[in-house]
């Protein structure tokens, strides 16, 4: 079992919050997706160390993305995989979140990756006692997304350290530069936890409309200024901005957020020469990034979905698999 | 019918006795006769004026599965109350003569405590169109207090005329000072603890800005303001500017937001989803100091009971607000008398004096003196325990306090002399 020993004695056995992994937690986490990334590339990309458990994707709110990236992880895994999908289900019938936990106890799931448009839901359903397996947040509102920060860390390590020489290190000094809409991003919330757990330097770029109130106690540096934030930058993440935004007053057209906190080609010639782009997805081409910087070798984005497979393995097998290594558990197999 | 309290600390002074002959209080004295009296030992027990909430919500009409008035009034008894305001919104709204007299009457036939009902301000709480404030006064119920509680009289000029028409009746609007576009999709106090938990911010300026504007507006047409739960630190400082012109302004503050702050929230346990919300650590402490200066004059429960499944759930689809009746004066000692800075004649003054006198509510909040009515509440405070909810004569269990050990406990309540709990049971 993973034992999330740096977070709340409540939500151990669960991956709820990025803030609750240790440098140590996350250092396995991401040594354990490099052991399953090499699983992909063989001809036969399966492990058989989940048979016969079962993980539920519990989606309250469409995620096309995401629920396939834990779909293979668990299919990968050889996990039986029941998707459930909250439009079209009893829930869009007003069925509560307690009542759909309760049946899908009542079916033996042994994991629920949940995603939900509340803050906290994944907390709750950990904490509630409804269920017994273990709760994996694959995003909540406003709050956090701690798999999207693990394979955001693990596609960093992988770029600025090396797949084999990255492993057991940390990313000890790498400055990473967040930007875009801060206030309502839990990828950025989730990274910028777990970026400051593993030694990173992060500094956080957004028009102040777009960084909450009381972001001077997080872990990290604001700026209003993505040009003088740019040189000093091994990487820079932007985060998809909505362009509904504007018409609550976060910024006046899409054209000047463009211009202001936008990454361009010329931006991107500012960087250092290894420094990399990322972004969770999906993009607003001409928004935060424009089609020379997406599809740019600099820009990890395609990466970052083949990482986020391995990282949703990794965290599924050591939240259910046990304390082995997922090699030898593998080495194993192969052998009989 | 006599009742003799023997040797109680009447407002926490010297042990005295007390003669209740009927609905009044017939004397007051040392070794009075208890001659044709059931006597009760109050030794060591604090006797108080019977506690008056200026803010309840009892829920009926309309939701009857999280309180009714029977056990609104019940829970208020046990609580120590023996007059209760009953908010507005109700379903359907009590902003007629019609739905403030059904209220009364309910309360008339529940015998547990007197239930004063509080009119809207505007029709259906929409905040476009005033009330019949004038036939609500007029009517059986004889409002006096107006709210829109939940809501925001936001609109200034509806402000304004409300707070001018009811003067013709010495009568005072009771604000739920909230600016609406501020706290769109607010789930918690913005600040520190909102920005980590992703939660979407109530700001203490959407409290102020309208506390600000409520203040000048009520000076400048010379009309009576009461401003419902003040919960922040920066509101007290507008209040207490206002006081010292001169102005006639009063507030209130809950017995939640002098004990619990937002640092609860990181449970994402809906039983702390209150609204106005849970603050900061120095919130709490200036409003306690508040209600010690008089600068809020008195406490209100925001008493809000809800159904299980509307807490039992994750934070965002949750109602807001706590049960309170039951807790109040236990929260009160715990915050105020515990920590020396109010002693029981302060209690007595913001828990009885003072919110009678804002609801301008006759028999109530008047001392415990010959002649007075027996409106009276006995308080063992050397009690100490844990908070039980499956003990609430309340219908609902949505308290904050589960399991917390509280000091203080109601042993006896009279309503105009007819004892309405004895020895901590409901009669």
């Amino acid at each position: 079992m993973l034992h999330l020993s740096g977070g709340s004695p409540r939500t151990r056995g669960h991956l709820v919050s990025a803030a609750d992994l240790t440098r140590d937690d996350a250092v396995l986490i991401l040594d354990t997706a490099e052991e399953m990334a090499r699983v992909a590339d063989r001809p036969i990309k399966k492990l058989p160390t989940l048979r016969g458990r079962t993980v539920v994707n519990l989606f309250f709110e469409d995620s096309t993305r995401t629920r396939i990236s834990f779909e293979a992880a668990a299919q990968r895994l050889s996990a039986d995989v029941i998707n459930f999908s909250a439009k079209g289900s009893s829930v869009s019938k007003g069925e509560s979140l307690k009542d759909t936990a309760l049946t899908l106890e009542a079916m033996g799931a042994d994991a629920v990756v949940i995603r939900h448009h509340d803050s906290g839901a994944p907390h709750r359903l950990a904490t509630s006692g409804w269920i017994n397996g273990s709760v994996v947040n694959a995003g909540d509102g406003t709050h956090e997304h701690p798999t999207q920060a693990l394979l955001d860390a693990f596609t960093l390590r992988r770029r600025l350290v090396g797949p084999d020489a990255g492993l057991g290190q940390d990313l000890s000094g790498r400055r990473v530069t967040i930007v875009g809409d801060v206030l309502h991003s839990r990828v950025a919330r989730s990274n910028v936890h777990l970026l400051h757990t593993l030694g990173a330097e992060v500094t956080l770029v957004a028009p102040p409309t777009l960084v909450p109130i009381g972001v001077e106690h997080w872990p990290c540096e604001v700026s209003y200024d993505l040009d003088a934030v740019l040189p000093k930058s091994d990487a820079v993440m932007m985060l998809r901005v909505q362009r509904e935004r504007m018409n609550a007053a976060f910024f006046p057209t899409e054209r000047e957020y463009a211009r202001r906190y936008g990454l361009d080609g010329e931006r991107m010639a500012r960087m250092p020469e290894d420094a990399v782009v990322m972004h969770p997805g999906p993009m607003n081409r001409g928004m935060e990034i424009t089609a020379e910087v997406a599809d740019s070798a600099r820009c990890t984005a395609v990466e970052q979905v083949a990482n986020g497979v391995s990282i949703r393995m990794a965290v599924l097998y050591l939240l259910l698999g046990g304390s082995e290594s997922a090699v030898t558990n593998y080495r194993t197999e192969e052998s009989k | 019918m006599k009742t003799l309290i023997r040797g109680a600390q009447i407002l926490g002074g010297e042990p005295q006795d007390v003669l209740i002959d009927g609905e009044t209080v017939a004397a007051v004295g040392t070794g009075l006769d208890a001659a044709g009296a059931q006597v009760i030992e109050a030794d060591g027990k604090i006797l108080l004026p019977g506690l008056v909430d200026l803010h309840t919500h009892l829920r009926e009409p309309g939701r009857e599965d999280s309180e009714t008035v029977l056990t609104g009034t019940r829970a208020a008894a046990a609580g120590g109350y023996t007059a209760v305001h009953a908010m507005a919104n109700t379903f359907p709204v009590a902003d007629t003569a019609g739905v403030v007299e059904q209220v009364w009457r309910l309360g008339k036939e529940s015998g547990y405590c007197d239930v004063q009902p509080v009119g809207a301000v505007t029709v259906g709480l929409e905040g476009k169109k005033l009330a019949e404030l004038g036939a609500m006064h007029d009517s059986a119920a004889g409002v006096r207090v107006f709210s829109d509680d939940g809501k925001c009289v936001d609109d200034a000029v509806i402000m304004r005329r409300a707070l001018e028409y009811v003067k013709a009746f010495d009568g005072v609007v009771a604000q739920h000072a909230q600016e609406p576009r501020l706290t769109e999709g607010a789930q918690m106090n913005e600040g520190v603890v909102s920005a980590e938990l992703g939660l979407g911010g109530w700001p203490a300026v959407a409290e102020e800005s309208i506390i600000a504007r409520d203040v000048l507006l009520a000076a400048h047409v010379g009309s009576r303001l009461h401003v419902c739960h003040l919960s922040t630190a920066g509101s007290v400082e507008i209040v207490r500017w206002a006081k010292s012109k001169g102005w006639h302004v009063t507030a209130e503050v809950t017995p939640h937001h002098l004990l619990l702050t937002d640092e609860l929230v990181r449970s994402y346990n809906p039983v702390y989803k209150v609204n106005p919300p849970l603050r900061t650590e120095a919130d709490v402490m200036a409003l306690r100091a508040a209600l010690a200066d008089g600068t809020i004059d008195c406490v209100a429960t925001d008493h809000a009971p809800h159904p299980h499944e509307d807490k039992d759930c994750e934070w965002g689809a949750a109602a807001m607000g706590m049960v309170g009746l039951e807790t109040a004066l236990s929260v009160v000692q715990h915050t105020m008398v515990d920590t020396g800075l109010l002693d029981w004649a302060g209690v007595a003054d913001r828990m009885s004096f003072a919110p009678a006198r804002i609801g301008r509510l006759a028999g109530h909040g008047r001392p415990v003196a010959p002649g007075e009515p027996a409106n009276l509440t006995l308080v063992d405070s050397a009690y100490r325990g844990p908070v039980d909810p499956a003990g609430f004569a309340s219908r609902s269990r949505n308290t904050p306090y589960e399991g917390r050990e509280l000091p203080g406990r109601v042993t006896h309540t009279f309503l105009r002399g007819r004892a309405t709990v004895v020895d901590g049971k409901l009669t």
